[in-house]
């Protein structure tokens, strides 16, 4: 009998040490979780928007966390992306955010559209959530406001010094618009004629407007194309619609300029327009070839890797994830605390890995919103050749 | 003028094709098929895989497109929709299931092909142009004639065939036409599966001009509803008039009220409002026969 309580003792006593061991051995093994949200659309008409968004984080986080991790303070994290389909309905993007709040996550990526962008604002701000919304209404990024930082180029950023290059180098003089009949085109649109007033150009067309599920765009363009501007600008364009009305407008006969100030993907305007999208201008992705370092390149690659298929809209997207990273490694105290990030933002600047030179991360808006409340990726111009875009120019903003 | 009358021409052939499968469906079974937008989907992808990416010849691709939703069709008549209204006495039984379809099919075609807008290279080149009074790329002339010939090669097939009659017999009254020998249960499935393949077959055909892309079934479904709406439901022809409508309604209102701003629609909507408050059945209202 005291032979069997001793064996029971000892195998007491060695599942134990096992059990130990195991438990330390994955203690040390597996990193602490950061998790970073995405509140955006991932499903229906404007999927690509938030997929390229979502899929650009999980890639970036895939290869940081195959390198060991973020070291954050001391402490190296591994990056979990939890993320949030508000299907382009403000209730859902409110939803979604509220989901990022239980889960204890301060930092969110989305939402893509002006509305869900609104939405979430108290949300965020009730729950010390930074957000870095893909929508361009002013007051999200002006005082009081603080929370949300544009994770692009503005339409009234990029517009003027489209238009500006386009008058200076294409002897552009007149201009139509047409935009989809949803918030975010129509402010665009808006934005877009007052500054193209604002330059002497002539506006045509300003009213013109289509339903974006429209999958035929003939009867909307037709009496545009009449009109025969220098310039013809695709207002909040889906990355889906454009070819269809590049399409449209030439098969009318259009000769003139087409352009856009949302980002494009080559691979569906070759697609869907072929040759006819040639010359097509638009804000493109902030690595265009001629810029893009090596970083840069493995990521297009792994990302192409994991999901078969690279999306141009990426070369924009792949930078928010960055900053939020690179500001909390800059504060580690910013992990919990929003206001040590918003701190951290007006003096923050380190290297832009994704671009060759010495270009620099750093929080940007001074001049459009009072605060810097945006982040710097640089504005590159496009133009759709044959299948892949050239770099027309590249700008900064602020 | 002449070219706002071509493209609601055009645009009318498209819808029609569009809303027949679906008021077939709902002729013979009563069923509001959610799902007639995303089957039209995953047929626009079909074709784009065969032809697009592997390179086989439109036709071959047009024909996997309406042979596999003919399947598709079939395979969801015969094991989801057959046993629900079977067992259940309430119609929302079946709607429900049919939203469920929508959003099944909505995340597999996601999963599936991306969500990316896809297009395929033009079946034909080149436009015809009338000193610009009339401008239609030769592809749409042949889209529309195509979309033409099919309405017209259904309308024969529903009037001549045994098959059509079986169906027309089933819409008009089933009680009546199971006890004429007519095997409710076969050619319910064979209905469906007619409804099913126009669906995939006009996205097929509509690949090459319009692209596709997910998440479009939805909105296609709301646009193939309002056709039937207008010619009343479970109307063949009411439905042919329906997208011919819709059609030149959209093409003349962006013409006319084009610099009035965003009311095209609001207009359309409006219209549609009116009409099925004065005219609820729609234009032809009852069942055909």
């Amino acid at each position: 009998m005291d032979k069997l309580g001793q064996l029971v003792k000892s195998l007491g006593l060695i599942s134990g040490l096992l059990s130990l061991s195991l438990f330390i051995s994955l203690s040390l093994a597996q990193n602490p979780e950061l998790k970073i949200g995405f509140v955006g659309v991932t499903s229906g008409p404007a999927a690509a928007w938030g997929t390229s968004n979502l899929r650009s984080m999980e890639t970036r986080a895939a290869w940081l966390n195959e390198l060991g991790g973020v070291d954050i303070g001391g402490t190296t994290y591994d990056i979990k992306i939890v993320s949030f389909d508000d299907q382009k309905d403000p209730k859902r993007a409110i939803a979604g955010m509220e989901k990022m709040a239980a889960e204890g996550i301060h930092y969110v990526v989305g939402p893509n559209v002006d509305d869900g962008a609104a939405a979430v604002r108290p949300v965020a701000e009730a729950n010390g959530i930074m957000y870095f919304p893909y929508a361009f209404p002013k007051e999200l990024y002006t005082m009081p406001a603080s929370n949300a930082v544009l994770g692009m180029v503005a339409n009234y950023q990029s517009g003027p010094a489209i238009y500006e290059y386009l008058m200076e180098n294409k002897g552009v003089e007149t201009v139509a618009f047409v935009a989809a009949n949803e918030s975010d085109p129509l402010s665009q649109r808006d934005s877009g004629v007052a500054a193209a007033e604002a330059l002497g150009l002539t506006v045509l067309a300003s009213k013109d407007t289509y339903q974006n599920d429209t999958r035929d765009f003939t009867p909307v363009l037709t009496p545009i194309v009449k009109l025969q501007p220098d310039l013809l600008v695709l207002s909040g364009v889906a990355p889906g619609n454009a070819p269809l009305l590049i399409r449209a407008a030439r098969e009318l006969g259009y000769t003139g300029l087409i352009s856009t100030e949302t980002a494009q993907d080559a691979q569906v305007l070759m697609e869907g327009a072929g040759d006819l999208a040639n010359g097509f201008i638009s804000v493109g992705g902030a690595s265009t070839p001629e810029i893009r370092s090596e970083v840069m390149e493995e990521f297009i690659q792994r990302y192409t890797d994991m999901f078969g298929e690279y999306n141009d809209e990426s070369n924009t997207k792949v930078y928010a994830l960055e900053y939020i990273l690179e500001t909390l490694k800059a504060n580690p105290a910013a992990l919990d605390d929003v206001e040590e990030f918003k701190a951290t933002m007006d003096t923050f600047s380190v290297p832009n890995i994704y671009m060759k030179g010495d270009a620099v991360l750093e929080f940007v808006g001074m001049t459009s919103f009072g605060q810097k409340r945006q982040i710097a990726v640089p504005l590159v111009v496009n133009e759709y050749q044959n299948g892949e875009f050239v770099t027309l120019f590249v700008a900064k903003v602020d | 003028m002449i070219q706002v009358l071509a493209n609601g021409l055009y645009l009318g052939g498209q819808y029609a094709l569009i809303a027949l499968g679906l008021t077939l469906i709902f002729a013979l079974m009563n069923v509001l098929n959610f799902a007639h937008g995303q089957m039209y989907v995953l047929g626009g992808f079909i074709t784009y895989t065969v032809y697009g990416r592997l390179g086989l010849p439109f036709i071959v691709a047009l024909l996997a497109s309406a042979i596999t939703l003919a399947l598709l069709g079939a395979a969801i008549e015969r094991f989801l929709f057959r046993p629900v209204i079977r067992r259940s006495f309430r119609e929302e039984s079946t709607m429900l299931l049919a939203a469920a379809i929508a959003f099944f099919l909505d995340a597999i075609i996601l999963l599936l092909f991306g969500e990316k807008q896809r297009g395929v290279p033009k079946i034909i080149n080149g436009v015809l142009n009338l000193n610009f009074q009339l401008v239609m790329p030769y592809d749409r002339i042949l889209i529309g004639v195509v979309a033409i010939i099919l309405i017209l090669a259904f309308i024969l097939y529903m009037q001549r065939s045994k098959t059509g009659r079986a169906l027309r017999a089933l819409a008009q009254d089933r009680v009546a036409a199971q006890l004429m020998g007519v095997q409710v249960d076969r050619y319910s499935m064979i209905g469906f599966a007619i409804g099913a393949m126009l669906a995939g077959i006009v996205g097929g055909l509509l690949v090459s001009i319009t692209g596709v892309s997910s998440g479009i079934g939805g909105p296609i479904s709301i646009k193939a509803f309002m056709m039937v709406m207008i010619g009343g439901a479970g109307v063949i022809s009411g439905a042919i008039a329906g997208g011919f409508i819709l059609g030149m309604l959209e093409s003349v209102g962006l013409s006319v009220l084009h610099s009035y701003g965003d009311i095209t629609y609001l207009v359309i909507f409006a219209s549609l409002m009116v009409f099925l408050s004065i005219r609820p059945q729609g234009l032809m209202g009852k069942p055909w026969g």
